[in-house]
Order: C-alpha cells, then sequence, then structure tokens
C-alpha cells in the first residue's frame, strides 16, 4: 500500500467507531441533565410519607395529617357505619368507586384496607374545586339543614355543598364529579400508619 | 453577478462577505412582483419576535422567578413600582397575542396559495417547527406571572402529561420537579422561556428563511417565477426584496403598530383575552378558579382536547387527539395531492371547505373559552371532525379536483 492511498473501509470503520463511542458519550453526559428535573432532595423531603399514629383514636373520632400539602384524613370508623356503607348506596354517585382515585386495595364500600375496615384514609380535598369538606359525624352542627333528616354521617363541602358518605364517598347530582382521593398508605402496626407508601397488598 | 467594492468595504469583503449576504438576501433577492396583503404577515412575525425579546430582556431584570414573590414582583414591582415598567410588560403580553394571529395568518397564508408544496415542504416543516416552539414559549410564559390561572392552566396541563399510561405520572413529577407545581416548576419554565426556547426559535426562524431563500418564494398565483428569467438570469416576474419589499412591509409595520399601541394603551387585558381576569389574584394551589381556561391561542386545540370523550377515565385519547391536531400540518405537503399550488386556480368546492375550515377552527377556539355544556360538546365534535376530515380526506378529494388554467406567469390581480 502506497504512503498517499487511502483505505476508505478502515476509514469509515474508524468513522463509525468514533461516532458510536461519542453517542455513547453523550446519552451519558444527559443522565445528568435530565435527572437534575427529578424532585431535589428538600422537595422530596417535603413529600415523604408521614406517619399517622391512630392509638388514641376512638371510633366515629377523626384526625387530620399533613402530606405533600394536602389535608389527608384518617377517620375510624364505628360498626353501625360500616353498616351504612355497605347498604346506603342508592344515593351515590360511584357507589364502586370506578371512576375514582384510590389503590386497588381500597376499592370496596369501606374503602379501606380488610383487615383494618373501620379506619379509612383519604385526603381531605373536595374534587369539586378542591376546598376541605367538613366532618359531619351528626347533625349537631351548623350545617344541618343541609343535610337530610335521616343523616347517618359523612362530610360536607361549605363552599359548594357537595355531600361525601363516611368513605368519601359523593352523592349523586353534586358539584363534586367524584369520591375523594385515597392516598397510598400501609399499616406498619395495628395503631401506626404510613400515609404515601404501599404495603404493597394487591 | 457580485460587485466588486473598494475602500473600508472592500477591506470587509475581503474578510467577511458582507456585500455578498447583503446582495444575496437583500438587494438581489428577487421576490415575485405579485405579493399581495397576506404577504406582510411573515416579516411582521419577525417585527414581533424583536418586540418580543427586548421587552423580554428588561423583564428578566425586574421580574423573580420565585412562587414567593413572582406574582409581588410582576404586579407590584414591573407594573407599578419600575418606571415605565407597566409598559414593557404590556408589550410583551400583547405582543404573546400578536405574535400567534399574526402567525396564523402567515399559515392560512401557506394553505391559500399552496406555499408548503414542492419545493417548499422543508420551509413548511420548520414553520410548523416554530409554531410548535411558540405554544411551548407561550405556556411557559404564562405561568411566570404566577396568577391563578398560570398556576391552574399549567395544572391542567401538565396533569395531560399524566395521562399517558404507565409513565404518566413518573413524567408529570419529572416535569414539575415536585409533587405539586412550586418553586422548582417555576423556576425552570424561567429558564426554558427566557434561554431554551428563544434560542430554538432563533435557530428554526434561521432555516426556516435560509431554505426560503433557496427555493425562493411561492405567490399568490403559485407561479414558480423561476422559470421565466431574463438574459442575466433574474426572474421576469421579480423583483428586489431591497427596496420593493423592504418599503412595501414598512407599510404593514405602520399599520400593525397602530394595532398594537391601540391595545397596549387602551385595551391591554383585550376584555380578558389576552390577560385573563384570574390572572390577577395571586397562585393559591387550595383555590381552583370557577372556570379554567387557556389563553385565546391555544383554544383551538384545548377544545379538540375536551371533545374527544374519555375511555375507562383515561384522558388519554383527548391528548392524542390534541397532538395529532398539530402533528397533521407536518404531513400537509404530502397530505395535499393536487399539483396546483394557489387557492385562485383550484376547484370552486376547494374554496369552500378551506372556508368551512377556518370557521370550524375559530368555532373551536370560542369553545375552547367557554365552560362545556352538551350542546357546546357536541358542536366541538363536530368542528374537531371535520378538522380531522379536512386533512385526512385531503389524498383523495384534492384528486378529484378540476382546476381552472394556471397562467404563464403571475398576474396583478
Amino acid at each position: 500500500m502506497s504512503a498517499d492511498a487511502v483505505n476508505n473501509s478502515k476509514r469509515r470503520l474508524l468513522v463509525a467507531a468514533t461516532s458510536v463511542v461519542g453517542a455513547v458519550g453523550a446519552g451519558f453526559v444527559a443522565v445528568p441533565f435530565v435527572k437534575s428535573w427529578k424532585p431535589s432532595a428538600k422537595a422530596l423531603a417535603a413529600g415523604a410519607p408521614v406517619i399517622a399514629d391512630i392509638s388514641k383514636l376512638e371510633e366515629g373520632q377523626m384526625i387530620t395529617v399533613a402530606w405533600r400539602g394536602k389535608p389527608v384524613y384518617v377517620l375510624k370508623r364505628t360498626a353501625d357505619n360500616l353498616k351504612v356503607l355497605e347498604s346506603d348506596l342508592d344515593k351515590l354517585a360511584d357507589p364502586a368507586s370506578e371512576g375514582s382515585k384510590q389503590p386497588e386495595y381500597c376499592k370496596n364500600n369501606a374503602r379501606s384496607y380488610d383487615e383494618h375496615k373501620a379506619v379509612c384514609v383519604m385526603e381531605g380535598v373536595c374534587t369539586h374545586l378542591g376546598c376541605a369538606p367538613k366532618y359531619v359525624p351528626d347533625l349537631n352542627n351548623p350545617f344541618a339543614g343541609s343535610l337530610g333528616g335521616d343523616w347517618k354521617g359523612g362530610f360536607f363541602c361549605p363552599c359548594h355543598g357537595s355531600i361525601y358518605d363516611l368513605s368519601g364517598r359523593v352523592r349523586q347530582s353534586m358539584p363534586a364529579p367524584k369520591n375523594l382521593p385515597i392516598p397510598p398508605y400501609m399499616f406498619k402496626s395495628d395503631t401506626v400508619i404510613l400515609i404515601g407508601q404501599d404495603g404493597g397488598k394487591a | 453577478m457580485e460587485q466588486k467594492t473598494n475602500g473600508l468595504m472592500g477591506w470587509i469583503d475581503a474578510r467577511y462577505p458582507a456585500t455578498k449576504t447583503w446582495e444575496k438576501h437583500l438587494a438581489k433577492y428577487y421576490a415575485p412582483k405579485n405579493f399581495n396583503f397576506w404577504y406582510f404577515f411573515g416579516s411582521l412575525a419577525f417585527m414581533v419576535l424583536v418586540i418580543q425579546i427586548l421587552s423580554g430582556v428588561f423583564l428578566a431584570m425586574f421580574y423573580k422567578p420565585d412562587t414567593a414573590l413572582a406574582f409581588q414582583s410582576v404586579e407590584m414591582g414591573i407594573m407599578r413600582d419600575v418606571e415605565w415598567g407597566w409598559l414593557i410588560r404590556y408589550f410583551h403580553s400583547t405582543g404573546a397575542s400578536a405574535f400567534f394571529i399574526v402567525v396564523y395568518l402567515h399559515m392560512f397564508r401557506a394553505l391559500l396559495y399552496g406555499s408548503y408544496k414542492k419545493p417548499r415542504e422543508l420551509i413548511w416543516i420548520f414553520g410548523v417547527l416554530i409554531f410548535l416552539a411558540l405554544m411551548a414559549e407561550g405556556f411557559m410564559g404564562y405561568l411566570l406571572p404566577w396568577g391563578q390561572m398560570s398556576f391552574w392552566g399549567a395544572q391542567v396541563i401538565i396533569n395531560l402529561v399524566s395521562a399517558i399510561p404507565f409513565v404518566g405520572d413518573d413524567l408529570s413529577i419529572w416535569v414539575r420537579g415536585d409533587f405539586v407545581i412550586g418553586d422548582a416548576t417555576l423556576n425552570r419554565f424561567f429558564s426554558l422561556h427566557i434561554v431554551a426556547i428563544p434560542l430554538i426559535l432563533i435557530g428554526l426562524i434561521f432555516a426556516h428563511i435560509v431554505a426560503l431563500h433557496e427555493v425562493g418564494s411561492n405567490n399568490p398565483d403559485g407561479v414558480e417565477i423561476k422559470k421565466n428569467k431574463d438574459e442575466n438570469g433574474i426572474p421576469l416576474d421579480g423583483i428586489a426584496f431591497h427596496p420593493y419589499y423592504s418599503v412595501k412591509d414598512i407599510v404593514g409595520v405602520i399599520v400593525f403598530l397602530m394595532l398594537f399601541a391601540s391595545v397596549v394603551f387602551f385595551a391591554p387585558e383585550m376584555f380578558g383575552y389576552f390577560l385573563e381576569h384570574a390572572n390577577f389574584e395571586p397562585a393559591n394551589p387550595l383555590k381552583t378558579p370557577e372556570h379554567i381556561a387557556p389563553v385565546w391561542y391555544f383554544t383551538p386545540f384545548y377544545s379538540v382536547l375536551r371533545a374527544v370523550p374519555s375511555i375507562a377515565g383515561s384522558a388519554f385519547p383527548g391528548v392524542i387527539a390534541m397532538g395529532a391536531a398539530i402533528v397533521v400540518l407536518f404531513f400537509l405537503p404530502w397530505l395535499d395531492r393536487n399539483p396546483v399550488k394557489s387557492i385562485r386556480y383550484r376547484a370552486s368546492w376547494y374554496k369552500i371547505l378551506v372556508g368551512l375550515f377556518v370557521v370550524a377552527f375559530i368555532i373551536l377556539g370560542i369553545l375552547g373559552t367557554m365552560a362545556p355544556t352538551e350542546g357546546r360538546t357536541l358542536l366541538a365534535r363536530i368542528c374537531t371532525f371535520y378538522y380531522f376530515a379536512f386533512f385526512l380526506l385531503m389524498p383523495i378529494y384534492t384528486k378529484m379536483e378540476v382546476n381552472k388554467p394556471v397562467p404563464e406567469r403571475v398576474t396583478m390581480k
């Protein structure tokens, strides 16, 4: 091979090999830029799962926990409440929660874990315009006039009057279209709930 | 053809193609002599870009991309405290809407006179990319004032990302940089709005013009002027861009600026269409406004989104339809099979189809500003159907057209 003869196939191979290595390198360099868009450590800390201690929660009581800037309701229902949730389905817009947001394990009438049926965890964010619905266990409250005489407990949104049952299921013909969303959560023990993280149970 | 220069210009020209570029793109760039009203909008779009960059550079000097400060820095700082800040802000907000008005008319011109057809397919594709970049620019810019509509408009649009099956939720968190729209989102939108997308826009506009100057402008007759040249190789129906069209365009600029200034000084909010009323209230993540509507230039596509019913509780089909409404534009050069460019020499019923298309597009735009009712949704569905049928049936109906004879040379009608 003379000095000025060009070996084109070798040249093509080198160009191709260099291009591939360069492209792979560019791909690796892109990773930090793409990942920089993920929630920062601060945002992650603010969005981390929160613990709710329900050891002192009596039946019929509710506590509110803040998670990702939203109020999360933890409500412990009585045996009577649970019966009502199974039977009074005719007034509800989405009794089976088909069009509403919840983990699979809460897609039932009580909208809770089967083994902790009494405890319902839901986001206190009205699906209409995002107000916080009030927990109204009985008629001993200022909203009684809007609730009807046969009130068996539930939630009432003071902004536009949406009514939810004790599982956060909305009634028919309400401004709110869907049931209250249920965040992922798990029971760390019988009295400690971790809100924001699944137990992985289906 | 190139003129030899002496003196200072000669010194420069030996080192930089100053005279050469001037002649190639302006003084000896020959454009068809029969341009009409519709040919103002290209140069006007360029001028609006200059207005936006100039006013934007100054707004960025006073704006603070921080959720705690953004609203105040706009409504208090720029609008009240900064000298003439209100004027610069209204230039920018009116300029945004003006940009879309001008670009929609510019695109409609291409539709009328077949400017997307061979050999101008790439000009058209660069143009649609510019339109896309402009929409991204408008969307991100609208978040910056951090008003109620900024926040909830972005909320609605970013939630569309979550509608994508499987990856949607993670993707929307990635876009927001948080679980909710917050500081991270505002900051990255600010960066994209003032740095990344303007750079992309300028690059695309450069490519758009380079491609245009390679093949030359189309004209209202859709005749290629390069087919008839004189002995010097100059198109018989061409006139130099400068001074003929530079001077003509100044007339357009003056009329445009009269209208622009009228809006800036007398109706900067344009009755809630350029600046929505809800945006004069700071963003409140806990309180949704009664009625969320995007700014007017997105409403036709927003209507398409809402017109498509959700399947199994997922809004994804609507998102696909909205995307398709824009993507279909890329294929226009190949959907239209009629070799005749200008609508002047196409079948009269094609003119009716184009007219109906404009009506459907405007109805979609109007519906997008209103809350949906059953009747309106039906109307939006009909218009959406027509929008897609107009494009997707083109390969069939454009072949059935009986064209009128196309003249050899341009006419001065």
